[in-house]
């Protein structure tokens, strides 16, 4: 289907009138997209009737330079550099009606620096285009040139690990629960309980701002009454995620300063604060020697659904060129979305200097990172120790797992928690480097461990049939012939 | 206190053949391992006395767990950790960090609270008993 269509040159070009993007230069089945150029990939599905091609040419035209009609100022500029080309166009492997897009962006059409800049272009008003009944961004590919105008995570894996001395394991965390309605004397109970039995964060929600119930600073302060506590009962680093989120810029400095002040090693932002405001924090973070958490609140509402929206891995990407150090980025076997490969994707795209294009995890590109710091995968949500060999397996080593319920809600008491989380992690990590087949033997691992620790043995036995299994949406669209029936 | 840095401080204490075995994980990752002391395992410590210079070529545990040995008969009342060095580019730093060793007594630490402004306290982590006593 990738045939030319004839595209317009000359006087003929500039007719007043409306012409087919797809002869106006939108789209070049014969372009190499050159390697400073931005790609973009988009799953396009057009209304009933609309040549996918065209379609694909008008999601080109409008995330660049074209509107609805011809218009003769075109040609006061380079106009052909700064059209995006559509190169190619893919029929989605069994899903009818829609279509791989690929589109290339000449570097010159963004600003340096600036994820504010990208996604209007990108995801601007091309979004809600009549001819298209649903539009996704699947994913992007940077050149070095682009991805060096970013300063990247603030800290990275590395240099968290060392400024923590944690090596050689996952890190553990859990979000103190309730959510909503602890005061800020309660919430630090919950904090020093939790980091005091094992921990090495714990974390606030997402909604944890400065309510009636508990405002900012009274969470600031006990918090850091209980890290420091902890810290000292333990003789370990720790640390808890304080939410700096606010409604402006000054106020999320402001508590930012303020975590500073009381010796806080990391804050957390939520994604809704939106990509400016995430920078304008990564910034700071990198200024002043601070781990930067992202949590992804609002992520679903637009990466869940593989019709229309934004795929998860291009928010990855975002965020690693943003600059945040930590991104909630799935844990498969918990309770919210997440296929594995997909996953795995996800993952990739925050840990590897280099991605290799793998259309089995959902990767279409290669991706280089020139070397920007990487960023460190948040699993979190519905998962216990009882899943430990499993979680290793899929996540690795450079990923903070966190269990919040799994954590606060054991039977002895959050302290108990964590250490049942902190036990079942060591023995699985020892197990591994031992060189034992712990994916399999994991539950033997698990049993054994608990035989010396009673709070491993009493979580293990709570949580035991606790999975969540269901279909996951947001799946791969191409499976290795080898692996097709799992 | 039971101090609980490195990769598995929450376990029974490693024996001499899980701890060879861990340190055969590190050599076949291509890891240089290091032993270090301490007499002041303050979490900020950072710098731990150097063992001799981290042992980047070797092929078998058995080398490491010698020098374990002796530094053990010269520090065995301090706390001792083993690291695996991992020098390949974008990690260039520890790989994996455990202790192999423990004083007779283990430190204590205490919380220096002094009252700033504004609620606020500045927190400092101090040693409780004397450091090291010989």
């Amino acid at each position: 289907m990738n045939a030319h269509t004839g595209t317009v040159r000359g006087k003929e070009r500039y007719r007043s009138g409306v012409m087919e993007y797809k002869r106006m230069g939108y789209w070049e089945p014969d372009y190499m997209p050159k390697d400073t150029d931005v790609i973009a990939l988009f799953r396009v599905t057009p209304q009933e009737g609309v040549d996918p091609i065209e379609a694909s040419a008008a999601v080109a035209g409008e995330s660049s330079t074209a509107t609805w009609t011809v218009v003769w100022t075109d040609r006061l500029t380079a106009a052909e550099k700064y059209r995006a080309k559509c190169y190619r166009v893919d029929p989605v492997p069994g899903t009818p009606g829609s279509y791989f897009a690929y589109i290339a962006y000449d570097l010159d059409l963004f600003e340096p620096g600036s994820i504010a800049n990208l996604s209007a272009s990108i995801i601007g008003n091309v979004f809600g285009f009549k001819p298209l009944k649903a539009l996704r961004l699947e994913d992007m590919r940077f050149p070095v040139a682009y991805v060096k105008t970013f300063q990247g995570p603030a800290t990275g894996i590395v240099v968290e690990r060392e400024r923590l001395d944690k090596f050689g394991r996952p890190l553990l965390g859990a979000t103190v629960k309730p959510k909503l309605g602890l005061s800020g004397r309660n919430y630090g109970r919950v904090v020093y309980e939790a980091l005091k039995g094992g921990l090495d964060f714990t974390k606030d929600d997402e909604n944890i701002n400065s309510q009636p119930f508990m405002h900012w600073r009274d969470r600031f302060l006990y918090c850091m009454e209980a890290v420091n506590r902890a810290q000292a009962a333990s003789g370990e680093v720790k640390g808890t995620y304080l939410n700096i989120t606010a409604g402006t810029m000054e106020d999320m400095y402001e508590r930012a300063e303020f975590a500073k002040e009381l010796g806080s090693c990391i804050v957390m932002i939520d994604l809704v604060i939106g990509y400016t405001a995430i920078q304008s924090m990564a910034k700071w973070a990198r200024r002043n020697d601070m781990i930067l958490h992202l949590h992804r609140a609002g992520h679903s509402t637009y990466t869940r659904q593989k019709s229309h929206g934004v795929s998860f891995r291009v928010i990855a990407k975002w965020m690693r060129l943003a600059g945040v150090d930590h991104i909630h980025a799935g844990t498969v076997v918990g309770k919210l979305e997440g296929d594995p490969n997909t996953t795995r994707g996800y993952y990739d795209v925050c840990r590897e200097d280099f991605n290799p294009t793998k259309l089995e995890h959902g990767l279409f590109f290669d991706q280089s990172w020139a070397s920007l710091n990487k960023m460190m995968p948040v699993a979190s949500g519905g998962i216990h120790a009882g899943q430990m060999h499993q979680l290793l397996d899929l996540l690795g080593e450079d990923v903070v797992l966190q269990f919040g319920g799994g954590t606060i809600g054991h039977p002895m008491g959050i302290a108990a928690g964590a250490i049942a989380n902190r036990v079942a992690l060591e023995a699985m990590i020892l197990a591994r480097n031992e060189g034992r087949d712990y994916v399999h033997e994991g539950p033997e691992i698990l049993a054994r461990a608990a035989e010396t620790c009673t709070p491993l043995k009493a979580a293990l036995e709570v949580w035991k049939d606790v999975t969540f299994n269901y279909q996951s949406t947001d799946t791969p669209d191409f499976v290795p012939t080898a692996l097709e029936t799992v | 206190m039971k101090l609980t840095q490195g990769c598995f401080s929450f376990l029974p204490d490693l024996t001499d053949d899980q701890i060879a075995k861990q340190v055969q994980y590190c050599l076949a990752n291509g890891w240089a391992v290091n032993i270090e002391f301490t007499d002041d395992p303050h979490p900020r410590n950072t710098y731990w006395e150097m063992w001799g210079l981290p042992m980047f070529d070797l092929q078998d545990a058995a080398g490491v767990m010698m020098e374990l040995a002796q530094c053990r008969r010269v520090y065995g009342d301090r706390y001792i950790r083993i690291s695996g060095f991992d020098s390949s580019y974008g990690w260039e730093s520890v790989r994996i960090s455990f202790l192999v060793n423990r004083p007779p007594q283990e430190a204590e630490f205490e919380l220096v609270r002094q009252e700033v402004g504004g609620r606020a306290i500045r927190y400092t982590t101090v040693r409780k008993t004397p450091a090291h006593v010989s």
